[in-house]
């Protein structure tokens, strides 16, 4: 076998192997996205009960909150990044880092300084290789979330919000993860998690306009003490999965597209060693001939 | 009687159960609480207890909640939690 067609098959050989791997992955985010979407559905009614609930405690009680107030001049602004834990999914981490970016900047430059907390290994990876501080991690687990680690960030959070800003607490809190529109459409959402807009930041109470004159139980400044905190979970349980699914969905697409690319190099490749297998049959006939030739004149 | 109240329990991650009802017990953090169809609007913190339901058909039904809340309005009872399980 001449040395160019060993070549072509070994890169064949290559292409189907990694093939095969992609294609299993893309198989494997294919049915994951249709769990992590109904998991994202089946948290709706938990986060509309809340949302609806904390609206109508602040429509109620003209409330000072600690967690609704700005403060007067935000010194500190935390920046929760919502990454996955492995890659091979398109820009889905790439583009968060981006916006993260981005919104650093943006804080900075209105004279704010910028602690970052992570989710994902690829968010670590990403701070540690640029020797970046990060004031805490999560890993693990990004695509299939639990409410504990959502309870136990939210804690983290407000905890720190509540802090004194010189004492090392933060002024504002924003989160940057992935949207999940559709299948083929992941958007990067970058949101505001607190102070909260309670006035007009919380989405419409449903479809009764108006809400009920509610009684509570023990007093309203103890129903919203106990009910933010819980928003707050409940956001970023949301955020969570939403980045989950559309972890899956990116992931599903670029494996798609790996797989058709192995498709396209293998056809290429399998062109070209025919032509090199031809070629050598080619030469090996003409090589026969004129060697048959050269003899049967050499007899004359 | 007056007509029945509907109930769901929903925890963060699902609906737990959701239903005709003619009486809810909970615990909030000042004391049980039975809720009776017609009960006026209500939002409660809950303590960590039980939850129980007699649905509309007499059947009994408790349910686990953790440090959730209570909403009551025009006969729609909601108990949400973090944690919530029926106990059989």
């Amino acid at each position: 076998m001449g040395a160019q067609l060993r070549v072509y098959r070994q890169r064949i050989r290559g292409a189907q192997t990694t093939k095969k791997i992609t294609r299993a992955m893309e198989l494997i985010s294919a049915s994951r996205i249709q769990k992590a979407q109904a998991r994202v559905a089946a948290s709706a009614p938990y986060s509309r009960a809340v949302t609806r609930a904390v609206s109508a405690v602040a429509t109620f009680s003209n409330v000072e909150h600690v967690l609704t107030t700005e403060a007067e001049n935000p010194r500190r602004a935390a920046i929760v990044v919502f990454t996955s834990d492995r890659g091979l999914a398109g820009a889905f981490s790439s583009q968060i880092l981006r916006e993260t970016g981005e919104l650093g900047e943006k804080l900075r430059g209105e004279g704010k300084e910028v602690v970052y907390y992570l989710v994902g290994r690829k968010a670590v990876a990403y701070f540690s290789f640029r020797k970046r501080g990060s004031e805490q991690a999560w890993t693990g687990g990004t695509d299939q979330p639990v409410f504990d680690t959502a309870k136990e960030i939210g804690q983290v959070l407000v905890e720190k919000f509540v802090q004194d800003t010189d004492e090392g607490g933060v002024d504002e809190i924003h989160i940057v993860y992935n949207r999940f529109v559709s299948m083929v459409s992941q958007v990067p959402e970058v949101v505001r998690l607190l102070p909260l807009e309670v006035v007009e930041g919380i989405e419409e109470p449903g479809e009764q306009a108006i809400l009920p004159l509610y009684e509570f139980e023990p007093d309203a400044d103890a129903v919203l003490n106990g009910l933010l905190p819980v928003y707050i979970e409940s956001r970023i349980f949301n955020a969570m999965l939403q980045s989950a699914a559309s972890e899956h969905a990116a992931r599903q697409k670029a494996m798609k597209s790996a797989s058709d690319n192995a498709d396209a190099l293998i056809r290429d490749y399998t062109r070209l060693a025919n032509n090199a297998r031809q070629s050598e049959i080619t030469q090996q006939i003409s090589e026969i001939v004129g060697g048959a030739d050269a003899l049967s004149s050499a007899k004359k | 009687m007056a007509s029945p109240l509907t109930v769901t329990v929903v925890s963060a991650d699902q609906e737990v159960w959701s239903g005709q009802a003619s009486m809810v017990v909970a615990r909030t953090v000042e004391g049980e609480i039975g809720i009776l169809a017609g009960h006026e609007p209500m939002l409660a913190i809950l303590a960590s207890g039980e939850v129980r339901i007699t649905s509309a058909d007499g059947a009994r039904i408790t349910a686990k909640a953790d440090d959730g809340f209570l909403s009551v309005e025009n006969d729609t009872v909601t108990v949400v939690a973090s944690q919530a399980a029926l106990v059989a």
